[in-house]
């Protein structure tokens, strides 16, 4: 009896490993094609898409498309914008936010939760709805910079930053994650004459490492990789340009696939080289916050 | 004193060369080749030797990917950052007048003398562009297979009729050497639905829009002529000619190559690499005539002037000095496509005659149709191209064309007529 029970278990671990392992598959297999594409000649990769040799380093294997995609476009340049841009912003945000969201949870003032309701209310808004009126306003705002007074954000990397630093999401995230901390912990300090100010530093953002993680994660994947539109509307000049319009450049009247592969896989490499870091944060904040991905 | 006279005359020259290049007005040129050396060099040459060439203008490239220029042009015309120099796709050109980015181009009559008519972009009695080059599209087939299917070899002066193009599918079909007879490149979407396959509507007689009037799609797109269109395009796919909206876009890159089709309705930009894949035997063929004459779509991109530009005449000057034939010359050899110019054609490898591609100049000069020259062009192509995929897809003919006529009706009605 208790070999069979025993039997059992291990079938239906068997049967779940083989569920995962399909699963991994299909999530691995369009990063698998990417990267041994990337390694193909255009003619032999078009003629491997209809077999398993599209996931094969089979054939005439090299990094010409590497090469070549070097040769196209500035690659360093428009990866060194986006890992600057996502780099400022993430960090600003993570800071800004969890201000915002520390003041929503702590502190006691009138229309806190009317405030809330509304900011949150904001994430149904998409983006492309007020992208022009964004752009009219930017487009005419002033700067003291080195050069002194001058005015419109365009072409610039602050104008890629600035109007993404606080969002929605991040705010929400942070606010859920503050209310599970122990409030014994900021009663205590409040007891002991700490500052509010102190209390977020010494407190709670040392506990809240999962949540900056999960807010880092989300915040530099659509800052990396899925700014787009804005930065086609606000950036004119090659100089700031960001990876993803960058890629507009292998999309001749004859593409290239294989330099497409190239560059897709080079600018793969900071994000996933990130979520490698902080994946143990980031899932153990997807359960503590309850959000889904 | 030999070094302080050479010292001396050397501060002489650059102080002077920094005066005239201090003279120049700067002029932002913005333009669609980022990613493509070839044009991207050949640009930078025109510019180098324009600037040089005179001390009053200076140029200034700034380039952008080619599938987000014109988002990139229209944000900036909104936030009032447009350059002096635009690159405008022909067909967009009305749009781009209409709305009030663009500012008619001084250019000089004699400077356009003899130039593809499909390469000057005239709206609204004005010239608002002018390119150095054009494309063209024609009926890809292997000589050998038109022997061994016993056809005629259509030619410019007699294309093929509605019948023989019909016939000559039927027997790609009978042969069972193909996957499909006719590979119509319905992997591609955007602007390739209305530029290559609303010439076979009009050549039904159809159209997209009423180009007397350019107010009205209704009784047009949805004429008894296009309705007749519409039931030939869907016959190609539901009799299995040609394949359908899921076609992989490998196979159109190389399937005609590979010998899966037996023709291919394509343009002279992939000339070239057919001819380097080994196709020895290939043979350009004109668009058949469904009953109206033969058509092709024209219309490539070209320079124009915005109306934030304070210096029309300098614009225009650079525009001038682009349009040599030795410029032209040069974009063929470098990038393929048709020179502007019978004389330019002379000058290249591919185009001049003889050449194997100067088919194409031929088809440019003589079945060229360009697109509807209306502000509306831009809604009424998206229109067109979901009509045509919906049909393709099986939906029922006179009813989708009646709703693409309703759809492009509203657009120019919200639009108060577009100003025609």
């Amino acid at each position: 009896m208790a070999s069979v029970t025993s039997d059992n278990r291990g079938l239906r671990l068997a049967t779940r490993y083989a569920v995962l392992v399909l699963v991994g598959f299909v999530f691995l297999f369009p990063l698998v094609f990417m990267v041994v594409s990337s390694l193909k000649p255009d003619q032999q990769l078009l003629a491997d898409t209809s077999s398993i040799r599209a996931f094969l380093p089979v054939g005439d294997i090299s990094l010409d498309n590497y090469v070549k995609a070097f040769e196209r476009a500035p690659i360093g340049r428009f990866m060194m914008n986006s890992v600057f841009v996502t780099v400022v912003t993430v960090g600003a945000s993570i800071l800004l936010c969890s201000l915002a969201a520390f003041s929503f949870v702590f502190l006691e003032w009138k229309g806190r939760n009317i405030l809330l309701t509304v900011i949150v209310a904001t994430l149904i808004i998409p983006f492309e709805t007020i992208a022009v009126p964004l752009l009219l306003f930017v487009s005419k705002l002033p700067w003291i910079g080195l050069d002194g007074l001058e005015i419109g954000w365009l072409n610039t990397y602050r104008v890629q930053i600035i109007p993404w630093m606080v969002d929605a999401l991040t705010i929400f995230l942070f606010v859920q994650f503050f209310k599970d901390l122990p409030r014994e912990l900021i009663e205590a300090a409040r007891v002991e004459g700490a500052s509010w100010l102190l209390i977020y530093r010494k407190i709670v953002m040392p506990l809240s490492g999962p949540v900056i993680a999960t807010a880092a994660i989300l915040k530099s994947l659509t800052m990396y990789n899925n700014q787009y539109l804005w930065p086609l509307i606000v950036v004119q000049d090659e100089a700031h340009r960001p990876v993803m319009v960058g890629l507009g450049y292998f999309f001749q009247l004859q593409i290239a696939w294989g330099e497409v592969m190239a560059y897709l896989t080079l600018i793969s490499v900071p994000v996933i080289a990130f979520y490698l870091v902080l994946q143990r944060a980031f899932i153990s904040s997807i359960a503590s916050t309850g959000v889904k991905g | 004193m030999k070094l302080t006279k050479t010292l001396l005359g050397a501060l002489a020259a650059s102080t002077a060369l920094a005066g005239a290049a201090a003279a120049q007005t700067e002029m932002k040129l913005w333009y669609h080749g980022a990613g493509n050396d070839v044009e991207s060099g050949l640009l930078n040459t025109v510019i180098e030797e324009f600037n040089s060439a005179q001390s009053d203008y200076s140029v200034v490239v700034e380039s952008f990917p080619q599938q987000s220029y014109n988002e990139s042009v229209v944000a900036s015309a909104l936030a009032g950052n447009l350059p002096c120099i635009l690159d405008v796709d022909g067909p967009v050109m009305p749009n781009w007048a209409w709305a009030g980015y663009l500012q008619p181009l001084p250019i000089s009559q004699e400077a356009i003398e003899g130039h593809l008519d499909s390469t000057i972009g005239r709206y609204d009695d004005e010239i608002y562009s002018v390119g150095l080059w054009d494309a063209a599209v024609a009926l890809y087939a292997r000589q050998s297979t038109l022997d061994e299917l016993g056809l005629r070899t259509p030619t410019l002066e007699e294309p093929w009729s509605k019948d023989e193009l019909m016939a000559a599918l039927d027997a790609a079909k009978a042969s069972g050497n193909y996957d499909y007879a006719l590979d119509l490149g319905t992997a591609w979407t955007g602007e390739w639905y209305p530029y290559a396959f609303s010439p076979f509507m009009q050549s039904f007689g159809g159209d997209i829009v009423d180009r007397s009037t350019y107010a009205s799609a209704d009784g047009v797109i949805n004429s008894d002529e296009a309705i007749e269109f519409g039931e030939w395009w869907q016959s190609l796919f539901e009799e299995g000619y040609a394949p359908g909206t899921s076609q992989d876009p490998a196979d159109r890159d190389v399937g005609f190559i590979e010998g899966k089709y037996a023709f291919s309705w394509n343009g002279n930009w992939a000339a070239a690499a057919t001819l380097d894949a080994g196709v020895d035997d290939v043979v350009f063929l004109p668009a058949p005539d469904f009953g109206t004459g033969p058509k092709i779509g024209a219309g490539s991109w070209q320079f124009g002037v915005s109306s934030a530009c304070e210096t029309p005449e300098g614009a225009a000057a650079f525009v001038e000095h682009a349009l040599q034939d030795k410029y032209m010359a040069a974009f063929s050899d470098g990038i393929g496509l048709i020179p502007g110019t019978k004389e330019a054609a002379q000058m290249t490898v591919k185009y001049a005659d003889g050449g194997p591609l100067a088919v194409f100049f031929d088809l440019s000069e003589k079945q060229a149709l360009v697109r509807p020259v209306t502000p509306g062009y831009v809604v009424a192509a998206k229109v067109f191209e979901k009509a045509l995929a919906d049909i393709a897809n099986g939906a029922d003919v006179a009813d989708t064309l009646d709703a693409a006529a309703d759809e492009i009706e509203k657009d120019i009605e919200s639009n108060q007529g577009y100003g025609h």
